[in-house]
């Protein structure tokens, strides 16, 4: 696990408009070890897929890496042409979008799609990309490969193209899977099969995800670290367990609070107010305008990340040794003291 | 029925509801049975929750309730007069002001050329109030207790963001201070941030304005928390319909097992041992034995045949 895969620092990415320039991901750093699976959540518009994208180098046009690294294979992603992306996009990092039919050809066999993304990686020759092809359709699921390789995407159901999307990811053996919301246009009884596909491929072939959500029950089954994030920062980082027991940042527990589990009872917890409108940055914490917690000095100064133990950091003043002492809000301990004794009973 | 739910009033009676759409004619005649025979009620003054996947005909069971389509079978009750089928002009008039829908998509919803005074007051305009300063009033006051103020009145909808414009899409339900209000997925377009505090929000109505409420909805873990009784459909069939609490304690059809063990929680060392229960409709053997509703607990039914509910009994038993 100690084996860092991507390393992205100080990213900074942003976008010009007719308004002027919106700053969609402001410093933001993170490493990927080899064979986990890092999860980035956050509201949209927190500029968890723009961090992605600028990996991959699908930024649009109006985009600019204003400054930052993002180092893979001793090379900075972030100074590549788009033709020096061809060996990488797709080949050695694979992307599953959210939505399965937009990502699909839909003239095009689905059988010719995977083989295509075969051939084209390089990997395979004409000849034996037929079985390849069906290999990969039987490796992530998909019943009757013989005859299904042969149907439109039409014919498939939503979980059904999903799995072909994540096939043809899979087709060029990457070391780099990044997973946009994969299950967020799906019903819930599939979201937990692509799940348990996404898992198992990762416990197989020792690959590294990013998954993008904004679920954090998703999050707690797939992440094995979480980084949250806010108006283009992240603001807390953290082994999964860390960052749903131990939470320091009063955005992660707003997050955390704001969403019913199945044994909330008592009123919510809502975030007052509206995100912050990247076209002007606010000062300091992004946060404070909603943050009950603020303290003076969010207003002028953005809080650094404090270290919580070796593996978990946060990005908040409360953290320094100066600050109050705050409790997070009630509704989120009593959930967190529940789901301890849960995982008491269950042992 | 129990004695429970007959001393309380039921406010939507459905009874064997079916909508079928068909496509092509003669021998490529195609029908899609999107609600088949769904029968349940609600009460007075409770959240019913409609949960089940995309394609289940949650969305068409409360678009049919509200007259957007035509039932192919079945009847609906509204206070106890019906209000499927033909209906005269009047009766429509006082049943529009008293059943509201409010929708999903809160941008598609809201027509960009109408102003949000327009867009709120028209349910009263066209239920023959004529005086604009009293139409004004009512917006005010409802625009207040959604949160919004009254300088938002003069604005279009583009001026919002989604959660405001969710907040005008309910305030032009409640403006007719309607008895029932259909609420088909309200939140699930939203962030999560403010989803609560939508969902707070329509706490507060039902407490503040007495509503009954049918909320229809795909995230289970919302549904539990807001409803207080919970209907599970399945390809157009309700399949079991119990107290939001008993539903999620003792799922009795193989189905809602399955769709509660899907539930990803925000919880990472439950979710490393949660083991997901599959679901196949092959088990059923409806050919031999008609299924019907049957009361397996109190205030509990599900939808089965005689040896299935004789099977979940002793389930239930042990």
């Amino acid at each position: 696990m100690s084996d860092k895969i991507l390393q992205v620092k100080n990213l900074c990415v942003s976008f010009s408009s007719y308004a002027g320039k919106v700053q969609a991901v402001r410093d933001v750093s993170f490493d990927l070890y080899r064979g986990e699976t890092l999860s980035i959540v956050g509201e949209s518009g927190s500029g968890k897929s723009v961090t992605t994208k600028a990996v991959l180098g699908i930024l649009s046009g109006n985009a600019t890496i204003e400054s930052g690294e993002i180092l893979y294979n001793g090379a900075d992603l972030a100074k590549f042409q788009d033709k020096d992306f061809a060996d990488i996009r797709g080949k050695k990092i694979s992307l599953v979008f959210q939505d399965p039919l937009s990502a699909l050809n839909p003239i095009m066999k689905i059988g010719k799609q995977i083989v295509e993304a075969l051939v084209l990686s390089g990997s395979t020759p004409k000849g034996e990309a037929k079985e390849k092809a069906l290999d990969l359709m039987r490796r992530v699921g998909i019943p009757q490969p013989e005859i299904r390789f042969n149907q439109y995407p039409f014919q498939f159901s939503g979980g059904m193209r999903q799995r072909i999307v994540i096939a043809i990811a899979l087709a060029s053996d990457p070391e780099i899977l990044i997973c946009d919301e994969p299950t967020t246009a799906l019903d819930v009884t599939i979201q937990a099969q692509i799940l348990e596909l996404i898992n198992e491929i990762k416990e197989r072939s020792s690959l590294s995800i990013i998954f993008i959500t904004h679920d954090l029950g998703v999050v707690a089954n797939v992440a094995d670290r979480v980084a949250v994030m806010y108006a283009g920062r992240i603001v807390e980082y953290g082994r999964s367990e860390e960052i749903f027991y131990n939470p320091k940042n009063p955005y992660t527990w707003a997050l955390l609070s704001s969403m019913p589990d199945l044994d909330t009872k008592e009123q919510l917890f809502s975030i007052p107010g509206t995100p912050p409108n990247m076209l002007y940055p606010p000062p300091g914490d992004a946060f404070h305008e909603r943050n009950q917690y603020a303290l003076k000095i969010d207003q002028r100064e953005a809080p650094p990340f404090f270290r919580v133990s070796d593996t978990h950091y946060a990005a908040t003043w409360l953290l320094d040794p100066r600050a109050p002492k705050v409790d997070p809000p009630p509704i989120l301990t009593e959930r967190i003291a529940r789901m301890k004794r849960r995982a008491e009973d269950v042992r | 029925m129990s004695a429970d739910t007959n001393t309380r009033e039921a406010l939507l009676d459905v009874r064997g509801l079916k909508t079928y759409f068909s496509s092509g004619h003669g021998g490529k005649k195609h029908v899609v049975r999107a609600v088949d025979d769904v029968s349940f009620q609600i009460f007075k003054g409770e959240t019913f929750g409609l949960v089940g996947e995309s394609g289940c005909g949650k969305t068409t069971t409360g678009r049919t309730i509200i007259r957007l389509y035509n039932p192919t079978g079945g009847e609906v009750y509204f206070d106890g007069k019906k209000i499927s089928g033909k209906l005269g002009r009047n009766e429509i008039n006082q049943l529009t002001r008293n059943m509201q829908m409010i929708f999903q998509d809160p941008v598609a919803s809201l027509n960009p050329r109408m102003t949000i005074e327009e867009i709120v007051s028209e349910g009263l305009r066209v239920n023959g109030m004529r005086d604009r300063a009293q139409r004004l009033e009512l917006v005010y006051n409802i625009l207040d207790k959604v949160g919004l103020t009254k300088d938002h009145a003069t604005r279009y909808p583009h001026e919002f963001s989604g959660g405001q414009r969710q907040r005008v899409g309910i305030a032009r339900a409640l403006v007719t201070n309607p008895s029932l209000v259909i609420a088909d997925e309200p939140v699930s377009a939203l962030d999560v941030s403010i989803q609560a505090q939508v969902i707070n929000l329509f706490n507060k109505l039902k407490e503040e304005m007495g509503l009954t409420i049918l909320f229809i909805a795909h995230n289970l873990s919302v549904v539990k928390y807001f409803s207080d009784r919970i209907g599970v459909m399945y390809m157009g069939k309700l399949l079991e319909v119990a107290d939001a609490d008993d539903l999620y304690l003792h799922p009795v059809h193989p189905y809602t097992k399955s769709l509660l063990s899907a539930i990803p929680q925000p919880d990472p060392l439950f979710e490393r041992k949660r083991a997901r229960v599959a679901y196949d409709p092959a088990i059923h053997h409806y050919e031999e034995e008609r299924p019907q509703y049957h009361e397996i607990l109190p205030n509990h039914q599900v939808y089965a045949s005689q040896s299935e509910v004789e099977r979940y009994k002793r389930e239930l038993g042990q």
